[in-house]
């Protein structure tokens, strides 16, 4: 079996979340695999998380460079084709930095690239079988990656148990000297952070969430009267912003915002992964869709199948009776 | 500024349900809708407003069959310069790494400023771009969400990451970018846009035009292949309820209720 590597993601001195779930699908990999963690940054802050991921890697390579202040995916791919010995799986989170350097690693280690992993089946023959979804997750693919000369995989953040961590601590090895100057043709200026909006859709305890099923900018207003009616706020998926009929403040999935409410009505929305990611905190979620196949299905506790632009207006006025108000 | 804007057919989720096939190993791929896979429909408006604010090119290339022309002349329609069609049968059933390897040939016989991908393929795994960029030694970034074209062949983006927020970055050009849905408001195509370039000739390349050694690419050479598609057990799933609209609201309003969800 070939080495396993983790890329730790981290900030502020704490490792990302899925430091501990690269740990386990490298276990789900090889049982017996001697699992080895790349920590890469600068100043003081890099011991702490070389240390914290001790519990779960029986070694960790330490790998301090001043350039690597901030994760530039240049630089941290240049840093990690020097370290990096041929033939060994690379595993690296799919986010937006895994998404920014691992297909270009796997080009320069040489090796195979499979992304957006949510379940490891075993490795046989050095082919290693894992699951992927597509379109969206509307459906889902068993996937063969021949890891003989050496693998990148990124791994969905959140399909996998963490790994436990055990008493026994691995070893940092400082790396450092290894790496050199490092420079790159992309350069980090600044991050920007994202404006507030008019209403804050983390702070709602019940939130009408509307997809590209509500299908055009003016029906919008049918979502608006129902949260309203319910006292809750109006949310939305990625492309509903995108068609400008929301402010991006209002989205909800990876690059939105998290949400935790008690009560999410989606509506017209199918559920991909990156949308789902942001609804936290175990909600009550009701899925209206006129898709019964809709992945949303499988996450939410009740759903419904019918024309949200007929059944929304309904519900408003059944809602607005209950509370004594006339229904238009 | 030459630019290259590299876009694939898909299957639209926006307007098929992608279910499994009678087998039960493929996606059923009859009477699909397809169409200009999402985001690089956005590269290409991006490819063209650059190109309309400091002059230049826009090509979209597409490795595909010929059915695949379509979505070359609809980019052609929104005002892209030229279309071209790579297509051999050596290529059938490429990896992502086939593709990087075939769209590196052809960017190799022309000379472009800057590459536009999508971020990621309704059935791909967001990697042609970033391969590309490392094959052929230039810059990459990834989920961008705004390109300004800067004095002296550098550009400043912002790249989308967690939260919404923006990572701001200059980059030296040739480099290659893929781009994120909502940088901008794609035109609209008309059937008459379509119909003005209708006859407009789109040239072809297979693998001896580009050099491609068919061995390096194509189903043989692919080190990641998709076995079978297949529905996931279903979790708990939801409990669906079932009746008249009337007696769904009745229900529907209980349990909401009894969550805290009416005021
Ligand atoms: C890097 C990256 C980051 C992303 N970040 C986010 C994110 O933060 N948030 C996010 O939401 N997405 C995000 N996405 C996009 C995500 O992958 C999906 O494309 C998106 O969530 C789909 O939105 P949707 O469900 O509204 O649309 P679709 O997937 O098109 O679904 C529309 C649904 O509406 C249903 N429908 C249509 N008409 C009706 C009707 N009349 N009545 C009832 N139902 C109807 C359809 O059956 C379908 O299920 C991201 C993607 C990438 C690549
Ligand atoms: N066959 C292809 N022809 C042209 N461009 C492609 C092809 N496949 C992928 N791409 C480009 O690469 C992007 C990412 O695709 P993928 O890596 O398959 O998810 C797409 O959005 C396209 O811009």
């Amino acid at each position: 079996m070939p080495r396993i590597f983790a890329y730790i993601a981290h900030k502020g001195g704490v490792a990302d979340d899925s430091a501990a779930e690269l740990a386990a699908v490298a276990k789900k990999i090889d049982a017996a695999a001697t699992l080895t963690a790349v920590v890469m940054g600068w100043g003081a802050e890099l011991d702490s998380v070389c240390n914290a991921v001790r519990g779960s890697y029986a070694e960790v390579w330490k790998i301090a460079n001043e350039s690597l202040v901030y994760p530039n995916a240049e630089l941290v791919r240049k840093a990690l084709v020097k370290v990096l010995p041929a033939g060994g799986v690379v595993l690296v989170t799919h986010e937006h930095f895994g998404i920014d350097l691992a297909p270009g690693l796997s080009i320069k280690l040489k090796a195979a690239f499979v992304s957006d992993v949510l379940e490891i089946e075993g490795v046989e023959d050095a082919q290693l079988k894992v699951v992927r979804q597509e379109f969206g997750g509307q459906v889902s693919a068993h996937v063969r990656c021949d890891i003989s000369s050496g693998a990148v995989v990124t791994i969905r953040p959140g399909a996998f148990k963490p790994l436990e961590s055990t008493p026994v601590s691995g070893s940092v090895n400082d790396k450092s000297a290894d790496v050199g100057v490092l420079t790159a043709s992309r350069r980090y200026l600044q991050t920007m952070v994202a404006e507030s909006g008019d209403v804050d859709i983390t702070k709602h305890n019940v939130l009408v969430s509307i997809g590209r099923g509500i299908q055009e900018k003016d029906n919008v207003a049918i979502a608006q009267e129902l949260a309203d009616a319910m006292g809750g706020a109006l949310s939305c998926s990625r492309p509903v912003v995108d068609a400008k009929w929301l402010d991006k403040s209002r989205q909800v999935g990876s690059s939105g915002k998290t949400v935790k409410p008690k009560v999410y009505l989606a509506c017209g929305i199918s559920g991909a992964f990156q949308h789902l990611v942001g609804i936290k905190g175990n909600p009550f979620i009701v899925a209206i869709n006129k898709n019964p196949k809709a992945p949303i299905f499988q996450v939410a506790d009740v759903g419904i199948v019918d024309d949200l632009l007929e059944f929304l207006p309904e519900l408003t006025n059944k809602i607005r009776e209950m509370h004594g108000v006339s229904a238009k | 500024m030459e630019i290259l804007v590299c876009a694939r057919r898909v299957p639209d989720t926006s307007e098929n349900e992608i279910t499994l096939n009678s087998a039960g190993n493929d996606i059923e791929r009859d009477e699909l809708v397809y169409s200009v896979n999402e985001p690089d429909n956005y590269a290409v408006e991006e490819a063209l407003q650059i190109a309309a604010r400091i002059g230049g090119n826009v090509t979209v290339v597409t490795v595909g069959g010929e059915d695949d022309e379509e979505i070359l002349r609809r980019e052609m329609a929104m005002g892209a310069n030229h279309g071209v069609l790579i297509t051999d049968e050596a290529f059938s059933g490429s990896d992502g790494l086939g593709i990087a390897t075939i769209l590196k040939a052809f960017v190799e016989k022309g000379n472009y400023d800057l590459i536009l991908t999508g971020v990621q393929a309704e059935d791909g795994g967001a990697q042609v771009g970033g391969m590309l960029a490392a094959m052929l030694d230039y810059p990459f970034a990834s989920l961008v969400n705004s390109i300004e074209v800067l004095e002296g062949r550098k550009l400043k983006i912002s790249r989308e990451i967690a939260g919404g927020d923006k990572e701001m970055n200059e980059i030296d050009l040739p480099c290659v970018l893929s781009i994120q849905t909502g940088i901008n408001e794609p035109r609209y195509v008309g059937m008459r846009g379509i119909r003005a370039v209708a006859s407009v000739p789109i040239p072809t390349y297979g693998a001896s035009e580009l050099a491609v050694d068919p061995r390096s690419v194509g189903g043989a050479a692919a080190r990641v292949k998709r076995v079978d598609y297949f529905l996931p057990a279903l979790g708990k799933g939801a409990e669906m309820l079932e009746g008249s609209r009337e007696e769904v609201i009745d229900r529907l309003v209980g349990l909401v209720a009894a969550k805290g969800g009416l005021k």
